[in-house]
């Protein structure tokens, strides 16, 4: 890998699944060109690059596109071994992409997109089923200081960038309490640790105005 | 140690289709047991215990869920033989990205064509047969989604095939005129022994679906 290496990320500031590509590149400490996309007035770039669902991230890479952000993630992982994301073992592998869904589906379903179409008691009972949700990840981080074991990891990755740092703002402005204080311990001392990562929080969306963001994103689902 | 290897599956389970035709691909021996998704039994709870579904891939005790999942974990595993997915990172990226597609954007409309009326039923027909254009279109003119080879896509969709007759059946639309290569691609896969063994009778899914239809007050 002597010659330059051409890598281009199309991105949007708010979106975790941006942002958690942005940690990943970080962490491998590869240089890339940053192209900020926007939710409304998507570049011919974007367009043409991922034709069938226009949307970030879009990895490009000596030409190539790489779309869907897990399969960028693994992508990257597979292209630069240094400083892995994913587990050595097929059984942790199968289990890290398991809840990589869970966290993208499950987790993003009913801890925002339901939540933006319900009132405040039907969003009660979905910040109760999240909490149901989040208690899978609350039991795989006893012992361990992150979802990866020793050091972030592809799974830390996908829910870091979703839940402490996209939902939570999410919930500020929608005034509901999901991460309840006696319920996650672990999960807090995980965001702790999230935090004393320099290519974590180098990539996490300002706060005031991410809670900003989520609110006017809670009106745009709604009316979708 | 020991191989032991057990598929909870349910047999008109598309998912759990590709999962058979994966280790019949690697020549996998293992033991199948008939799970009945609706009834929660004890070894489903404890296997699956998020989502309670099938299939599910046990593997000296482990469980492995989500079909394309358990895919790369048996290309991991049996690795020694008949790569289903491609060794070049970027190759394989694209598999992915077509699995993803197949499961984010075909499945929903796949069963709502059979299993909705009016309005709903209208839509999920055009976005089926637009999903399967954009499928015939990636294939091009390829003799397999994964080149030359039989590969992680191609599973991934002929997993549906059973599913065919029954989306064609209540969806009123032909496959042989909507996506002519698509069907010649879906001949070229139904000869592989991995396939045949994997397949449920297409009739015996259309009278299930029937039977789904009924409870489900479209009939």
């Amino acid at each position: 890998m002597a010659e330059k290496e051409e890598v281009k990320l199309l991105g949007i500031w708010a979106s975790p699944f941006s942002r958690r590509i942005e940690m990943a590149l970080k962490l491998k400490g590869i240089a890339y060109d940053y192209v900020e996309e926007s939710l409304d007035n998507k570049s011919p770039l974007l367009l043409a690059l991922n034709p069938i669902h226009k949307k970030v991230p879009v990895l490009v890479h000596n030409g190539k596109a790489i779309l869907e952000s897990h399969v960028v993630l693994e992508y990257i992982d597979e292209t630069w071994k240094h400083n892995p994301i994913l587990p050595q073992d097929p059984y942790d592998r199968s289990k890290a992409r398991f809840f990589a869904k869970l966290v993208d589906e499950q987790i993003f379903n009913a801890g925002f997109v339901s939540m933006t179409k319900a009132e405040q008691q039907g969003r009660e009972d979905l910040a109760e089923q999240t909490r149901e949700l989040i208690t899978y990840l609350e039991k795989e981080l006893v012992g361990k200081d992150f979802l990866g074991g020793k050091s972030v990891g592809f799974l830390d990755l996908v829910a870091g960038s979703m839940i402490p740092f996209c939902l939570e703002r999410g919930w500020e402005g929608m005034g509901l309490q999901v991460i309840t204080d006696d319920k996650f311990p672990e999960y807090k001392r995980w965001v702790k640790n999230l935090e004393k990562v320099e290519s974590v929080t180098d990539c996490i969306p300002p706060k005031e105005k991410h809670i900003e963001h989520m609110n006017f994103m809670v009106g745009r689902f709604r009316s979708s | 140690m020991a191989n032991q290897v057990t598929l909870l599956d349910f047999w008109p389970s598309m998912f759990g289709m590709r999962t058979k035709i994966a280790l019949a691909e690697k020549g996998v021996e293992y033991e199948y047991k008939e799970t009945d998704p609706w009834v929660k039994t004890p070894l489903l709870i404890e296997m699956n215990p998020v989502h309670k579904k099938i299939p599910v891939l046990i593997h000296n005790g482990k469980p492995i869920c989500e079909s394309l999942i358990q895919i790369e974990y048996i290309d991991e595993v049996w690795s020694d033989t008949y790569p289903i997915l491609p060794s070049d990172p970027y190759e394989k990226s694209q598999a992915r990205f077509w699995g993803e597609f197949i499961d984010r954007k075909f499945y929903d409309p796949s069963w709502k064509v059979w299993a909705t009326m009016g309005e709903e039923h209208v839509a999920a027909r055009k976005e089926l047969i637009e999903h399967f254009k954009t499928l015939e279109t990636e294939l091009g003119d390829k003799p397999y989604f994964g080149g030359e080879v039989f590969g992680f896509v191609d599973i991934a969709l002929i997993g549906y095939y059973s599913w065919f007759k029954a989306m064609e059946k209540f969806g009123e639309f032909r496959l042989e005129k909507e996506v002519p290569k698509l069907v010649e691609w879906t001949k070229r896969c139904i000869v592989r022994e991995s396939v045949v063994k994997s397949m449920a009778d297409p009739d015996n899914i259309i009278q299930y679906a029937c039977v789904l239809r009924k409870n489900l007050g479209v009939e």
